[in-house]
């Protein structure tokens, strides 16, 4: 668009605008007023309703007196406003000249002050700040009369957001469903249709019930078109439940796949089966609890990025403990993994114990940033939590940068050396023993990274290691040991399917399915969905 | 082998040990708890026999699991289930048993009251006969042990995978047995029985008859174990736990095998579950929980794999411990359990009863 062509756009619009409000420049009518200051509820209501209706600016401080209780009845045949020191006739604007002693409040109830909210919200539709704007399009769907019509036609004319607008166009049609206009009421259930919110649904339902013996709606094809209007929405929200359940399914797979990541290293790697896996991952979680609350004291502006802070902090915590687990323990059991499964117990044991006694038995509290809550509406019935969609991108982070490791640096080229063949390993110069610590300590750091996650998502107490501790294992023995991708696609795997029974069977009746199927499962493919091809003598 | 028997079973010393176990629990404990009065030194209290009846259901337990990870190699980490299932089997009597006094006056037990329940569900039908219910106490964990094993050794599951998925069947099982559709109690399971076979359970009578019961059965399973062991089928057990590919090699088939002494280790765990029961007078979903299966396998490997007496002596140790260390210093109890976990396997791997007699062979050797 050429400067000239927007500036004359723009002048037209301010003409319209000045035109607009020199039109409406009369008094407000003095009925409703009186009817506001002396009537009785539902009288106010739809006074109320008439007057916002009107969209008239001189309503506004009559508006603002009745919601500052400062509007009164004298008499009950005069409306006054009255700010404890003047008194003014709120139909002619003339000052009185002494304040009367018989001025009566004003009482409104709940509806009334719904019908108020509702009032001034009709005001805001023309305010210049968008969020003003989204607000009172949002107070008004819930408060949809008749009596607003006007005022949503002339807002909608003149709105330039098209989520603002699609709101407005919602209430709109909500208004229009009792047109006389047969044309009217059918172009507004065709909008209410289209749109898949629950409550348009409810607001044609409605048109299909029977007051006594006739239908609220009498056109026979209105109704068919209703009854065509709920069919959509119906569906719109079937596949919004769907795509729901299936977002959870992967948030809940990635979460599995976050805790299983650590275990494909240290067991499916290394071939150590690792009982206190779950307890470094509470470690990770404390240690983002305790980020979170130095930064509290120490540097509460920073607060917004405290998980980022921890996230590097749960790594090397866990990776610590896992390093001097390592050391102490496990390095004189490897060759004997029954053994090494009930040593790493004791020390899930003691960890959690130590855990209690440090801090406390009762879980804590981790909150979400800002930025981490609250979600996206990706439709009327699904909503994205912002820290679930986190938590997705988290793990496919830690996926890549793990792969990268194992396939792109020397380390990684070690360990897989190491667990290809030991003993050929070490003869070609591979320091086997410091190979294996670190590795140990890379599985149990990523064990930390998914308790920084978790914290986010869920309770954290000392506890939290021993529920994700067989769904680990169960990820990584359906994965096959050995291979990343294999543990990619069984969390995946296994965290849709538990979500899809969920829908069916109930959370506890879906688990054991899972069980089941994974008992199942690996008797027709015993090394996993993901088998190294070798020829291995199984002892 | 020309041994007679006897003396393929034990020693002298040994059958002399057994005959002074038995005669001491059914005959010595129960005078000094009926007999001498209450006042006497030589009196043993209620709790101590409800509490050492309760440690030797454990030992036998621990028998159980000796059988099958001692012997041949099979780490189970879900014997609870079956010790859970015996007790539940068991508790099922009982709770019949209570008929109307139940706190709704209902043939129902009180929580299918709750529950508003008008009729007993299919599988508790029979109940009420004490026979059935014993029956089910063998074969319902005999047979879950029979089909669960041949599906996981069919498909030469074993080590760590098949510990692991042990695990997770118990683990499931709890979760089922805490719903409260199953038909288990849910989280409360069963409690609050009155009598069994129309004796008051409370009675010091019937509490010292369990026990001496549960010795017995003590004595007996570790008479059997002694005779498998010893067997040929035991060396072959034995062969399977240090080289299943050479015994395969061999020409024997492993799965039938394994498959018997892990359906008769589950049998013999159901069957201390039973006994469990009626001394404890509770039975719920807890006793399913993977933790407590893993501590069936602590107490084996205090008391020292592949000795039949190790393992008795180990969940005695661990359990005499427990039921002080629990009372005195509850906030400790898990460091200690989870310490003595990480040394037993670093530095006693054969166990107590192992060690000891690995001394004492040495001994022999210099003399």
């Amino acid at each position: 668009m050429t400067p000239i062509l927007a500036r004359i756009r723009t002048t037209c619009a301010a003409l319209a605008v000045g035109l607009f409000s020199v039109c409406a420049l009369a008094r407000p009518a003095p009925e409703l007023v009186l009817q506001l200051a002396t009537g009785d509820n539902d009288a106010k209501i739809t006074a109320l309703a008439a007057l916002a209706g009107s969209a008239d600016p001189e309503v506004l401080p009559l508006l603002e007196a009745l919601r500052d209780d400062t509007l009164k009845s004298l008499e009950g045949k005069r409306a006054i406003i009255y700010d404890g020191e003047t008194a003014t006739d709120a139909l002619t604007g003339e000052k009185l000249a002494t304040v009367p002693d018989e001025l009566e409040d004003v009482v409104s109830n709940n509806r009334v002050t719904q019908a108020l909210d509702a009032a001034f919200a009709a005001f805001n539709l023309g305010a210049d700040d968008r969020a003003t704007r989204l607000d009172a399009a949002r107070t008004l769907q819930e408060a949809a009369t008749p009596a607003i019509r006007p005022l949503l036609e002339k807002a909608l004319a003149n709105e330039k957001d098209a989520q603002i607008g699609g709101i407005l166009r919602l209430t709109l049609a909500a208004t229009q469903l009792r047109d006389a206009d047969r044309a009217v009421r059918l172009s507004a259930i065709r909008m209410l249709g289209e749109s898949g919110e629950p409550n348009a649904r409810a607001l044609l339902g409605s048109l299909l019930e029977k007051d006594g013996a006739n239908y609220r709606e009498a056109d026979e094809s209105v109704r068919v078109a209703a009854q065509q209007a709920i069919n959509s929405i119906n569906s719109h929200l079937k596949l919004g439940e769907a795509l729901g359940s299936a977002f959870t399914g992967i948030s809940l797979g990635s979460i599995l796949l976050l805790a299983a990541l650590g275990l494909a290293i240290t067991y499916g790697l290394m071939g150590v089966i690792n009982m206190a896996h779950g307890e470094l991952i509470m470690i990770g979680a404390y240690a983002t609890y305790m980020v979170q609350n130095l930064v509290q004291a120490h540097a509460p502006g920073l607060f917004a990025f405290y998980p980022l802070l921890a996230i590097p902090v749960a790594f090397c915590a866990s990776a610590l403990v896992g390093i001097l687990m390592e050391r102490l323990v496990i390095r004189h059991l490897y060759g004997r993994p029954l053994e090494t499964l009930l040593a790493t117990w004791g020390i899930s044991l003691v960890l959690i114990q130590l855990v209690r006694n440090v801090f406390g038995a009762q879980n804590v509290m981790v909150e979400n940033p800002a930025w981490l809550s609250g979600g996206v509406q990706a439709m009327s019935n699904l909503i994205l939590p912002y820290n679930r969609l986190a938590i997705v991108a988290f793990a496919i982070i830690v996926v890549i940068g793990m792969s990268l490791i194992l396939t792109r640096t020397r380390l990684g080229l070690f360990v897989r050396a190491v667990t290809q063949n030991r003993q050929m390993a070490g003869c070609v110069g591979v320091a086997t023993p410091r190979v294996d610590t670190l590795a140990f300590g890379l599985g149990s750091g990523i064990a930390g990274l998914a308790g920084c996650a978790l914290s986010q998502v869920g309770n954290v107490g000392p506890d939290l290691g021993q529920s994700y501790i067989i769904d680990s294992f169960m990820v990584v023995v359906l994965g096959g040991v050995g291979q990343l991708a294999g543990t990619v696609y069984a969390a995946l795997g296994l965290g849709i399917l538990n979500k899809l029974l969920e829908g069916f069977a109930g959370a506890v009746l879906a688990k054991i399915t899972v069980l089941v199927v994974i008992i199942v499962f690996i008797q027709k493919r015993p090394q996993g969905l993901f088998a190294v091809k070798g020829r291995f003598a199984d002892n | 082998m020309n041994k007679t028997l006897s003396s393929r079973l034990f020693g002298p010393k040994a059958w002399a040990a057994l005959l002074a176990f038995t005669l001491v629990t059914v005959v010595l404990v129960p005078v000094l708890n009926l007999a001498v009065p209450e006042g006497s030194a030589f009196h043993l209290s209620t709790y101590w026999v409800t509490l050492i009846g309760k440690i030797m259901c454990y030992a036998i337990v621990a028998l159980a699991m000796d059988l099958v990870w001692g012997y041949t190699g099979i780490l189970s980490l879900g014997h609870g289930i079956f010790f859970a299932l015996g007790g539940y089997a068991m508790g099922m009597y009982l709770m019949r048993a209570i008929g109307r006094e139940g706190n709704y006056q209902s043939d129902l037990p009180d929580f299918m009251v709750f529950l508003n329940w008008k009729e007993l569900p299919w599988y508790w039908q029979g109940t009420e006969h004490f026979l059935w219910a014993m029956l089910l106490v063998v074969l319902v964990p005999g047979l879950i042990a029979l089909v669960f094993g041949f599906f996981a050794f069919r498909s030469r599951i074993k080590g760590v995978y098949f510990s692991i998925i042990t695990q997770a069947l118990t683990y499931a099982a709890m979760l089922l047995f805490f719903r409260n559709e199953t038909g288990f109690g849910g989280n409360n399971g069963f409690t609050d029985f009155k009598r069994i076979l129309g004796f008051a359970i409370t009675a010091p009578e019937t509490r010292v008859t369990l026990f001496a019961l549960t010795a017995l059965a003590l004595a007996g399973f570790l008479l059997l174990g002694r005779y498998i062991v010893t067997s040929k089928l035991g060396r072959v057990l034995a062969a399977i736990r240090d080289a299943e590919s050479r015994v395969m090699f061999s020409g024997y088939n492993p799965l039938p095998y394994k498959l018997f002494i892990w359906t008769l280790s589950a049998v013999i765990c159901a069957i201390a579950g039973a006994l469990y029961v009626p001394q404890v007078g509770i039975i719920n979903p807890g006793e399913m929980s993977p933790a407590n299966s893993i501590e069936i396998a602590i107490w084996t490997a205090v008391g020292g794999r592949g000795t039949l007496v190790g393992p008795l002596i180990g969940a005695g140790l661990i359990n005499g411990v427990k039921s002080w260390f629990t009372v005195a210093f509850p906030e400790y109890w898990l460091y200690f359990l989870g310490l003595i976990f990480i040394l037993v396997t670093l530095w006693l791997p054969r166990g107590v009863v192992g060690q000891l007699q690995a001394w004492f062979n040495k001994k022999e050797e210099r003399a």
